[in-house]
This record gives structure tokens, C-alpha cells and sequence, in this order.
């Protein structure tokens, strides 16, 4: 019974936003009141729809309704109960419905959030947002239905590969969904801007909120995802630059360009066009990186071959969605006027080069992970792109990011001059160069040293903004904490955010001089890496609910001193016929020191271990600065500009283009 | 400063960045692509010494053998695409699902005695997954066809193989 009613609950939700697509966008060309009333309505009995509909998979899964055909797929009687609830969502039917279940979150907080908005521009954002759900709502129930039944029913699910039965994983998905998902509203404003024929302050101070809540998600999704390819799959590596991460990182610099850009349509009122457009294209780019990447279209062009009606569906809703917003951005973008004047040494000035930074590394990385099934489309060559094309590109481009990112909040708006904006960072310049010569001297590589210096930089410009504003060390304390309390929370959000880019940063250029070994010992053997004496004290079996281990014990001691015992293992899953390696990590926040056990080599009186041995020096830093990213973000939504005075359009005469 | 002279500076900013980044994208091109090779591509034309590639086939069955060099373990195993076979040499801990008779992707270089020399070895996380580059390489070779089913066994094509049959396992001096 209960997959039916979520199956109906799907259907129900499917046709409400079919009805938001259509009505208020009507009501609002007619300015007819009643008509864009609905689209709030709709918008939340779409989103209460939704959600009882993925409670029923939910439930369906807990249950073990083993009649539906995902659940038997996906589930087994012995898995542990937080991965039934999180294995709904770990595969493709069931993220479709979690995808749609996030945009109907995305319109329900439009419809209750958004209640300051002009009527006309709540009505036509939430059409937009329905008319891109009432899509994605029919390709789950006409190609990848997650509650079609299976008969007869299995009396046990296949179950879940082990490798992604892992808390770290079992929540990534939502929070990087949410990110992509939460672009759609950015995304809703724009079209509905453009129908408008009209963008102002006003316009962009409603949509920055946005785009920094779907940008804190998308950047702690996307430090979620690096960590947990850290510590599951064993390689001592965090990011491998292949299509699926690639396709988390494109949105995230046009995102990020997008929070920026908003910037100065809010204060100056400038840049207008080119904020519409990136807000078109950050969603775009999530789409697309969702649905092809996962549809397999990156790895390969075939994948579709299993089942055509997916792909041509998909297919056909991404150019209608992203061809259909670039046409009415073509044909009304020239409407938009353009806005306040500003000259190359000033904040809009480094905020355009903020900009065209980012927009160069999203090209590169796009032509990097495009290129190779281009080349095995067009010519039948098979290719790959990988980590050294990646870092040869991206670094250059994002040093002198870096570089500009220290100055752009100290620089006034309008007009500038850099000699009184010198004057405030030299400390954080010579701050930067002493790290500069540090380096030269501790690091290998050119790269890794310039990067420590700009991310050094960033950091203490950081610092020095704060500093400045609060008049700290020029005032008494008491004072500048009376500054700190009237300061906007805003600012602070934005030096955190930036001093957390250059921790990621520090982090990156660390794991660069990283230090591994692969040995091949007794039991009572050690190694040296690192200055660290590696001790296997001991092997031995263990079992587990539905595994059988082998656990290692190593102990690190440096100059004696015993630092931490590791306790890596080797799991064998006879059910699915599978092993997988756990890592064991210690950290000291300064540096990770992380062991893996690999195969077991002679006979068994005397047997050999094949272990591998890291050193990663700061390696904890490019999550924990993802998360002052993302927490930066947050503390700036929280401040009183967003929560109360909603912002007055200014008086003009209202522009209503007639076609 | 006029619209015009803001305009003029905003053009060449972006000219700058994405010139820029063309630079480099073409420069990276032309160093770092790595092209996709089949053991028999191999043997009838070895790259040169300096050039990563990547290479994809079968494990032949029987044929992994172990060697330890300054503690270190280093695997031997060869690659074949039914026509031709490749020994790779490999420093590292192999993946979880490498096995023999599956299908493997090594990335490496190929040193002047023919043998491969691979710093990475990848084996999918799925036992019945077969690389793209491997499936479609082994169709073109005539040895299997997608329509008649699952590959062949690695065994029987190391059978098929034109070149000399490899040396079986021998056990090295530490008892392997």
C-alpha cells in the first residue's frame, strides 16, 4: 500500500508543479492577484507532496519491502538501519526523487521566505522553479520510477556495496544536492528578472541569500566528498580531477563568481547582464554535472545504449531547460540597462577580476574534463585528462586570484587608490614574503611555494581587514569591541570565507609535499618515514556482522616516544564477494599520518605484509578550511540586512515589455 | 573614467584571462594528455620513454609473480588484448579487485626493455565491470563481441596470444 500512495504522492506533486509552472506566470502577466496567490500555495503542497513521498520509499526501505523493485536492488535484511535509510538515496532512482524532493524545499522556502518579494517576481520565480520540477518529477515516475514493484518478491535484497556503507558517504549526497538544487533558485530569479525585462539593487539583495546558502552547501558537499575519497578509498590521495568531481567543482567557481558578482549589483547597481548570466549558467553546469555525469555520458558515451528512454528524456529536458533560459537571455539581456560607472582600481574593479579568474579556471576545467569524450566522439581516440594537465592550468590562474583576493575587501567601492590600501596590508605582505622564503626553503616544487605564500596572504589580509575596521591596537579595546558589536555580521562572514580559501589552500600546497612508502615486512619489523619509526607489532583476525577482518596493529614513535598505535585492516565481504581497506589516520591537526594493510604474501609461518605509509603534512586543514568556507557563508546570512528590512524597489517606471 | 574607456579596459582584462587560460590549456595539451594503449598498440609501436600512457587489457591468468627490491614490493604481472602481452611492473599495493583474468587499466611508461612501468593501477570497484577503452579494444581485435555475452576468460586468451607464452610463477628467494 504504501509505495502506492508515495507512487500517487509523486503523481500528485507532479501535476501541482505542472499548475505552478503555468498559473502564476499567466497572473502575473495579467497582474491578476488571484492567479500568483496559487503559486505559494502550490509551491507547499508540491514540497508536502514530495516529502511524503520519499518518507514512503523511506519507510518502504526500513520495512523491507522487498516487492519494490529498488528496495530488493539496494537493500538487504542484514544491512544496519542508518544505511536502509541513507542506501535510498544511493542510487539513481532514488537520488532522481531526492533531487526533486530538495527543489521543492527549494520552492516551498521561496513561497515562505519570500513573502517581502513584489507578488509578480515571487509568482514568476516559483513558476520557474515548478516549471524545471514538473521535468525532473515526470522523468522519475516515466523512466525511473522508485516505486515500481518487482514479482514475485525477492525474499532478501541484493544488498549495498560495502564501499559505500559509511557514514561519511551516507550523508554526502544530501548536503551536495541541496547545493546543486539550491542554484535553481538563483537560477528562477534570473529568468524571472528577464521576463520582467528588469534588475536592480533591490533584485540583486534578494537573490545573494540564495546563492550563498546553496554556495555553503555545495562547498561543505564538495569538502565531504574529498574527505571521504580520503580515508575510504585508501590512496592517500583527496581529489583525483575525474569527471564526477569535476562536475561538483564547474558550479562551484561559476557559484562562487555568481556570490560575487551579486556584490555589486546590489551596491553599484553595475555588472547586471553578466550576474544574470552566471546565474543561468551555475545551474546549467549543475544539471548537466548531476544528470550526465551520472547517467555515465562523461565515462562513456554508450551508457545510454542500456536504457535509451533515460538519455533521450534527459537529454531533451537539459537543452530545454538550459537552450530555453539562453534564448530568453539572448533576446532580453539587451533590455537590461546598464548600470553605475566605476573605475579599474576599485572594488567592482577586483570584483570583475575575481570573476574573470574564475571564469577562466571553470573553462579550463570544463575543457579538461570535456575534451577526452569529445575526442572518442568526434574521432574515436580514447584519451584522458588527469592530474598533471589540472594542476599545470589551474594553479597559475588561481595564484593571482589569491593574490587580488587579499586586497579586494579593503579596496572602497567607485574609485580607489592603492597607495592608502599598501599602506594598511604591509604587515600582511611581509608576513607573506617571510612565508615565502620559508618555503623556498622547506618545499619542493615552485607551485606549492607560491601557493603557501598567497594563501599566507590571504589569511593575514583577512586579519588585517577585521583589524582595520575595528581600529584594533589604535583604539582601546573597549572601543573596538563596541566596533565589533556594530560591525555587520556580513563582513565578518566574508573574511572568514576568505581566510578559510587560504587554509584550503595551505592544506593543498602541505598534502603536495607529502611523504609515502610501500614496505613489505615481518611482523617485529619497522621502517623509517618521515623521521617517524613505523612498527607491525602484530597482525590478527577479526570478525565483524557480516565481514571477516584482518587488523594490523603499526606503532609510529618518533625518537622513541611512542605516537600513536594504527590499527589499519583488510574487510572481506563473502556476501558480495568483495574486500575493502580501512585506513587508519592519526592527526595531530598539524599533520595526518596514515596506514594502510595491503595483501599477505608467504607462507603462513612466517608471513610478509604488504603495508603502505603516509605522511601528509596539514592535510586536515582543506576540510576543516572548507567548513570556515562554509561556516563564513552562513554567519553572513545571518545577518540583520537579510533577516529584516526588506529591501523597496526604487521608484522608476515600471518597464513592462509587451511582445 | 568614460563608459568607453571602461568598456575597453573590461575587454582586455577578459582577453587577458581567457588568453591566459588558453595558453595554458594548450600548453598542458601538448605534455599531459595521456593516450589509451592496447598491448598489441604497444609492441608494434612503443612510445617513447618519456610519454605516460595508459594501458588496458586482460590480467593473464597464472602470470602475477611478486619481487621485493629494497623492501619495497613490486608486482609483475602481464596485460594481454588477445593478440599481444605486455609485462607491467608495478611498485605499490594492487587495488582491491584486481584479479587475474579481469580486465585492468595501468598507467605508466614504457622503459626501453619493452617491460611497463606503472605508477598506478586501476581495477573498478565492480566485478563485472570491464573498462570501456578494454571492451572496446578487445572488439576491434576480433576476440570477443558484446552480443554473444560476458568476455572470455583471460586464461583462454593468453592461449590465443601470438607471441611467446611468458615464463610461468616462479617462486622468488623469500618463499612467495
Amino acid at each position: 500500500m504504501n509505495p502506492e500512495l508515495g507512487n500517487f504522492a509523486l503523481a500528485l506533486a507532479c501535476c501541482m508543479a505542472a499548475g505552478q509552472a503555468i498559473l502564476p506566470l499567466i497572473g502575473a502577466n495579467r497582474r491578476d492577484a488571484r492567479l500568483m496567490a496559487l503559486a505559494p500555495a502550490l509551491a507547499v503542497g508540491q514540497m508536502i507532496a514530495l516529502i511524503t513521498s520519499f518518507a514512503c520509499l523511506i519507510h518502504a526501505a526500513i520495512t523491507n519491502d522487498f516487492s519494490v523493485q529498488n528496495v530488493a536492488a539496494n537493500s538487504a535484511v542484514s544491512k544496519p538501519l542508518l544505511y536502509k535509510i541513507t542506501g535510498v538515496w544511493g542510487n539513481h532512482e532514488g537520488s532522481v526523487l531526492l533531487w526533486a524532493m530538495i527543489l521543492s524545499i527549494c520552492g516551498g522556502a521561496v513561497a515562505l521566505f519570500g513573502r517581502n518579494l513584489p507578488s509578480a517576481l515571487q509568482a514568476r520565480v516559483i513558476a520557474v522553479l515548478g516549471g524545471v520540477a514538473a521535468g525532473f518529477e515526470l522523468f522519475c515516475l516515466t523512466t525511473s520510477n522508485p516505486f515500481a514493484r518487482v514479482w514475485p518478491a525477492p525474499l532478501d535484497g541484493q544488498g549495498m556495496n560495502p564501499l559505500l556503507q559509511d557514514p561519511g558517504l551516507a550523508f554526502h549526497p544530501p548536503i551536495l544536492y541541496t547545493g546543486y538544487v539550491g542554484f535553481a533558485v538563483p537560477f528562477a530569479f534570473a529568468i524571472a528578472a528577464l521576463i520582467e525585462g528588469r534588475v536592480d539593487a533591490a533584485w540583486g539583495r534578494w537573490v545573494r541569500p540564495w546563492a550563498v546558502a546553496a554556495w555553503c552547501f555545495l562547498t561543505c558537499g564538495i569538502a565531504m566528498g574529498s574527505w571521504w575519497s580520503y580515508y575510504v578509498l585508501g590512496w592517500g590521495g583527496y581529489w583525483f580531477w575525474d569527471p564526477v568531481e569535476n562536475a561538483s567543482l564547474i558550479p562551484w567557481l561559476t557559484g562562487t563568481a555568481l556570490v560575487h558578482s551579486a556584490i555589486v549589483v546590489e551596491k553599484r547597481e553595475a555588472l547586471k547582464i553578466w550576474t544574470v548570466l552566471l546565474a543561468i549558467g551555475t545551474f546549467s553546469f549543475s544539471l548537466s554535472g548531476t544528470f550526465l555525469v551520472r547517467s555515465g555520458i562523461l565515462n562513456s558515451v554508450h551508457a545510454f545504449a542500456n536504457d535509451p528512454a533515460r538519455g533521450v528524456f534527459i537529454l531533451g529536458l537539459l537543452a530545454l531547460v538550459i537552450g530555453g533560459s539562453l534564448l530568453l537571455f539572448a533576446i532580453r539581456a539587451p533590455q537590461l540597462t546598464t548600470g553605475g560607472l566605476f573605475s579599474p582600481v576599485s572594488r567592482e574593479g577586483l570584483l570583475v577580476l575575481n570573476n574573470i579568474l574564475l571564469c577562466s579556471i571553470c573553462a579550463v576545467v570544463l575543457t579538461g574534463t570535456m575534451y577526452p569524450p569529445f575526442m572518442s566522439l568526434l574521432f574515436g581516440k580514447t584519451i584522458s585528462v588527469g592530474k598533471p594537465f589540472f594542476d599545470a592550468t589551474t594553479i597559475p590562474l588561481a595564484i593571482p586570484l589569491m593574490v587580488f583576493m587579499g586586497f579586494g575587501p579593503m579596496v572602497p567601492w567607485k574609485r580607489a587608490q592603492m597607495w592608502p590600501v599598501l599602506r594598511r596590508l604591509w604587515w600582511a605582505a611581509c608576513v607573506a614574503l617571510v612565508a615565502l622564503v620559508v618555503a623556498t626553503f622547506r618545499m619542493r616544487d615552485i607551485l606549492p611555494v607560491m601557493a603557501t605564500a598567497t594563501a599566507v596572504w590571504v589569511i593575514c589580509s583577512s586579519i588585517a581587514d577585521i583589524a582595520e575596521r575595528l581600529r584594533l591596537f589604535r583604539q582601546p579595546l573597549a572601543q573596538s569591541w563596541q566596533r565589533a558589536r556594530s560591525l555587520p555580521r556580513a563582513v565578518f562572514g566574508a573574511a572568514l570565507a576568505h581566510a578559510g580559501v587560504g587554509i584550503v589552500v595551505l592544506g593543498i600546497a602541505g598534502m603536495s609535499q607529502a611523504a609515502h612508502r610501500i614496505v613489505e615486512v615481518h611482523v617485529g619489523e619497522s621502517e623509517m618515514l618521515a623521521g617517524d619509526s613505523w612498527t607491525l607489532t602484530d597482525v590478527h583476525p577479526a570478525e565483524g556482522p557480516n565481514y571477516s577482518a584482518l587488523v594490523a596493529t603499526i606503532e609510529v614513535r618518533h625518537n622513541g616516544r611512542l605516537v600513536t598505535t594504527l590499527h589499519p585492516s583488510k574487510r572481506t565481504f563473502a556476501s558480495q564477494h568483495q574486500t575493502t581497506t580501512e585506513v587508519a589516520i592519526h592527526t595531530n591537526l598539524m599533520a595526518d599520518i596514515y596506514g594502510v594493510l595491503g595483501d599477505k604474501h608467504g607462507d603462513d609461518a612466517n608471513p610478509t605484509y604488504v603495508l603502505r605509509l603516509h605522511y601528509n603534512p596539514l592535510a586536515p586543514w582543506m576540510w576543516l578550511g572548507g567548513l570556515i568556507m562554509a561556516f563564513g557563508g552562513a554567519l553572513s546570512l545571518s545577518d540583520r540586512r537579510v533577516r529584516v528590512g526588506a529591501p523597496r524597489r526604487a521608484k522608476t517606471v515600471d518597464v513592462v515589455v509587451v511582445q | 573614467m568614460t563608459r568607453k574607456s571602461r568598456r575597453l579596459w573590461l575587454v582586455v582584462a577578459c582577453m587577458i584571462g581567457l588568453g591566459s587560460a588558453a595558453a595554458l590549456t594548450l600548453n598542458a595539451f601538448s605534455s599531459n594528455i595521456v593516450f589509451f594503449m592496447a598491448p598489441s598498440q604497444v609492441q608494434a609501436k612503443p612510445p617513447p620513454a618519456d610519454r605516460t600512457i595508459r594501458l588496458g587489457g586482460m590480467v593473464v591468468a597464472g602470470s602475477v609473480r611478486r619481487e621485493k627490491v629494497k623492501d619495497s614490493p613490486v608486482a609483475i604481472f602481464d596485460v594481454t588484448d588477445g593478440q599481444a602481452a605486455v609485462t607491467v611492473r608495478y611498485e605499490g599495493i594492487l587495488p582491491d579487485l584486481f584479479r587475474e583474468g579481469q580486465s585492468v587499466v595501468a598507467v605508466g611508461t614504457v622503459s626501453p626493455d619493452g617491460t611497463f612501468r606503472a605508477s598506478e593501477v586501476l581495477a573498478k570497484h565492480d566485478e563485472t565491470y570491464m573498462p570501456k577503452e578494454v571492451a572496446e579494444e578487445l572488439r576491434r581485435s576480433g576476440k570477443w563481441d558484446p552480443r554473444f555475452g560476458k568476455a572470455p576468460d583471460a586464461a583462454s586468451w593468453n592461449t590465443m596470444t601470438a607471441s611467446d607464452p611468458k615464463k610461468p610463477a616462479t617462486p622468488t628467494p623469500d618463499g612467495n
